[in-house]
């Protein structure tokens, strides 16, 4: 029995050493003298270097706080985020966009601006997407518009004139149309369900329809002109001029087009790093404003970033966040990555690559229309791919499945 | 007196070795389990705190359509994957002779096994896709336009099936390898002085003496089966890019749908009650396996 004791005692012992240094781990980040480490989660890939870069810029300035940039691929970011911030760890600083943010705005995951700072430097629709029962969260980091991307090698094969400025609806058929080749596999365009901010949310807009009520209460799925919004794309796969539904999930819009199956990409203006280091679209792309329909239209969104409510550090948290919407780290994401939201600096965006008409994003910012977004973004965004799905597939009529998805959608804004 | 000391010493030495894995077991499995029982009636905020909400989730549970679908999901796809077994045995067999290169055929049988998952579905993806696949591009040489096999809902289903006994053969294969060379040599030897061939001997020794190792190997397949997810999770993807998939209705299943709810829409309560559903499934279904046992198990 004393045996057993005594070797039950060691056990315990053994045990409580383990654990306690693993309890060490926590909070040993060398706060003892003075210096802080701040995680700073990204999802962009193209990016990365850039926030590198901006990382250690900041550190120059403040010596004593580094940056760990921590990327997380877009497919799985907000899963590993919403995990973190249930479990009190998310990240100190994060990017953060309009479909998700008020759900962490309202349930208290971020923290509002600890002073205020002069949004007037920042566009204004982005400002009001980060503002949440009158307080600002974050500052704009980026801001992007859609445009048309032309593989202009496959436009010169069938002669089939550049798209130009007020470019229409007709015009865009058509040239779907001339440049769709069943024999070399080439399509006009593809109509993919994947990002409707780059798809359904445009043509939505340019038909006069809208997602969602301006007070976030109704659908506007089941308004004609919305429906109209989408068949612009239905009708495209129906005409084969854009694949089919199965062949876009089985090689997304972007590989086609980087492969020169289609011939026009729809596409926001953070393409311009993916298109200029592929090595098959780099002298082969140009861009062109999305094409009017009842109006001229585009969504704009951005990025903004903004600190974790449960940061330990806020103050040096709050100062990255301060220096990321400052002018000079605008200046550096000018020049690697997407537009910048500051005022001002998007020149050096546009003339970083001269041989494309970089400066339609920058035009399209006059038409845009906001980003649609509710408490609970989430929910009906994927009421919106369970019923279009069905319209996509062409196993249900457009506005059939449009008028199911508002209701759909209605029920779920009730909850909110 | 000092013997009773002794036994007690004993005992206490016995748990004392069983411990630290009474201890995991107890930490690791039990005690979620039981969390997530409680858990399945409670509704939780987007960012955690639960509040009760009695049987709200089993209630909406059974008017959700989804998991309906997903329960017929699973359910086929562990009953189309039982063929695995037949599959096994007949290639044991054939493994289970002096031949040449029998250990090399032993290791391709069993590479899938110990290949991780997520690479095995990433290969098949390619190897599936509609345009440039390798299979599609096999049957164009035969003149046959092959469908787009992940993403039309009439071959979905079937796809998974053929990775699943694809990435589960070798492990079925080994144990009913290890099964058949534990037969006696001399049952064998017996038979064919009685004049049996070797497909009769095949029948009559072999088959009746593997039954407890197919019926080892039909449990763990059920139950392994009705959990899958992760070969889902990388052929179709999770949350918007899964569902822009006209074939994802085909090929959800009963975890994957669980993972939707937990951790995209944030309702781990109702997820909770999802796969509790799932728990007693596989329980009934291990109970009824080892009822039927007694009329088909012969244990030698």
């Amino acid at each position: 029995m004393r045996t057993f004791m005594r070797v039950g005692a060691a056990l315990l012992a053994a045990g409580l050493a383990l654990s306690g240094c693993s309890g060490g781990d926590g909070d040993d980040d060398g706060e003892a003298d003075g210096n802080v480490t701040l995680t700073y989660a990204v999802w962009d890939q193209n990016q990365k270097a850039a926030m590198q870069e901006l990382a250690a810029d900041f550190t120059r300035t403040h010596p004593t706080t580094t940056i760990d940039v921590q990327l997380t691929p877009w497919e799985g970011y907000w899963t590993k985020l919403k995990a973190a911030a249930t479990g009190g760890a998310a990240p100190d600083v994060f990017w953060m966009n309009g479909p998700n943010f008020q759900l962490y705005a309202a349930n208290g995951v971020i923290a509002p601006n600890a002073e205020q700072a002069d949004m007037s430097v920042y566009p204004k629709p982005l400002v009001d997407l980060y503002t949440y029962e009158g307080k600002n969260f974050g500052l704009p980091k980026d801001m992007d518009t859609v445009g048309v991307w032309f593989n202009k090698k496959l436009f010169d094969a069938k002669k089939v004139p550049y798209p130009k400025d007020g470019w229409t609806w007709a015009d865009f058929q058509d040239a779907a149309a001339e440049l769709t080749d069943a024999k070399t596999g080439v399509f006009g365009v593809g109509a993919p369900l994947s990002s409707f901010q780059e798809y359904q949310y445009d043509t939505i807009a340019q038909a006069g329809g809208f997602v969602i009520s301006p007070d976030g209460k109704k659908s506007g799925y089941d308004d004609p002109k919305t429906i109209a919004g989408l068949k612009f794309w239905t009708d495209l796969i129906a005409n084969k001029h854009s694949p089919d539904l199965k062949t876009m999930t089985d090689t997304v819009p972007l590989q086609l087009f980087e492969a020169g199956k289609l011939a026009m990409y729809w596409g926001g203006s953070w393409n311009v790093g993916e298109f200029t280091g592929n090595d098959y679209t780099k002298d082969k792309v140009d861009v062109a404003p999305l094409p009017k329909g009842e109006k001229q239209a585009t969504i704009i969104h951005g990025v903004a970033n903004v600190v974790g409510a449960k940061s330990e550090h806020p103050k040096q948290a709050w100062e990255f966040v301060k220096y990321l919407g400052s002018k000079p780290a605008a200046d550096i994401l000018g020049k690697k990555g997407p537009i910048p939201a500051y005022e001002g600096t998007q020149s050096d965006w546009v003339k970083a690559h001269p041989d494309l008409n970089l400066q339609t994003f920058l035009d399209a910012v006059d038409y845009a229309v906001p980003y649609p977004v509710s408490k609970n973004t989430a929910a009906w965004n994927e009421a919106e791919l369970t019923h279009l799905t069905k319209a996509w597939s062409g196993e249900q009529p457009v506005d059939r499945a449009a008028t199911d998805l508002a209701k759909t959608m209605n029920d779920l804004l009730a909850k909110e | 007196m000092t013997r009773r000391r002794d036994r007690i010493t004993e005992a206490l030495w016995a748990y004392a070795f069983i411990a630290p894995i009474a201890l995991g077991l107890g930490v690791f499995y039990l005690w979620p389990v039981l969390q997530t029982a409680y858990f399945s009636f409670t509704e939780w905020g987007a960012f955690g705190g639960h509040e009760w909400s009695g049987a709200d989730n089993y209630v909406r549970l059974i008017h959700d359509s989804e998991v309906g679908r997903a329960l017929v999901n699973t359910i086929s796809y562990t009953v189309l994957g039982l063929v695995s077994i037949p599959l096994a045995v007949v290639f044991a067999a054939l493994l289970n002779r002096k031949m040449r290169g029998a250990g090399v055929y032993r290791t391709l049988f069993f590479l899938p096994v110990v290949t991780m998952p997520v690479a095995v579905a990433m290969v098949w993806r390619w190897l599936y896709n509609g345009d440039y696949g390798l299979i599609n591009y096999l049957l164009s040489l035969a003149g046959i336009d092959g469908p787009n096999w992940i993403a039309d809902p009439a071959t979905a289903l079937y796809a998974l099936v053929v990775i699943g006994i694809w990435s589960s053969l070798g492990y079925n294969l080994i144990i009913f390898l290890a099964g058949m060379q534990a037969i006696p040599a001399e049952y064998y030897e017996a038979a064919a002085l009685d004049g049996a061939g070797p497909v009769r001997q095949f029948f009559r020794i072999t088959l009746p003496l593997l039954s407890p190792t197919a019926f080892f190997v039909s449990v763990i397949s059920v139950i392994g089966s009705l959990q899958l997810f992760d070969l889902v999770f990388v052929i179709a993807g999770s949350g918007a890019s899964a569902r822009a998939n006209p074939a994802y209705p085909r090929l959800q299943t009963v975890v994957a749908l669980f993972y939707d709810r937990a951790f995209v829409t944030n309702e781990r309560g109702y997820a909770a009650a999802i796969v509790m559903v799932l728990l007693l499934i596989i329980a009934a279904l291990t109970l009824v396996q080892f009822r039927l046992q007694r009329r088909w198990v012969h244990y030698a």
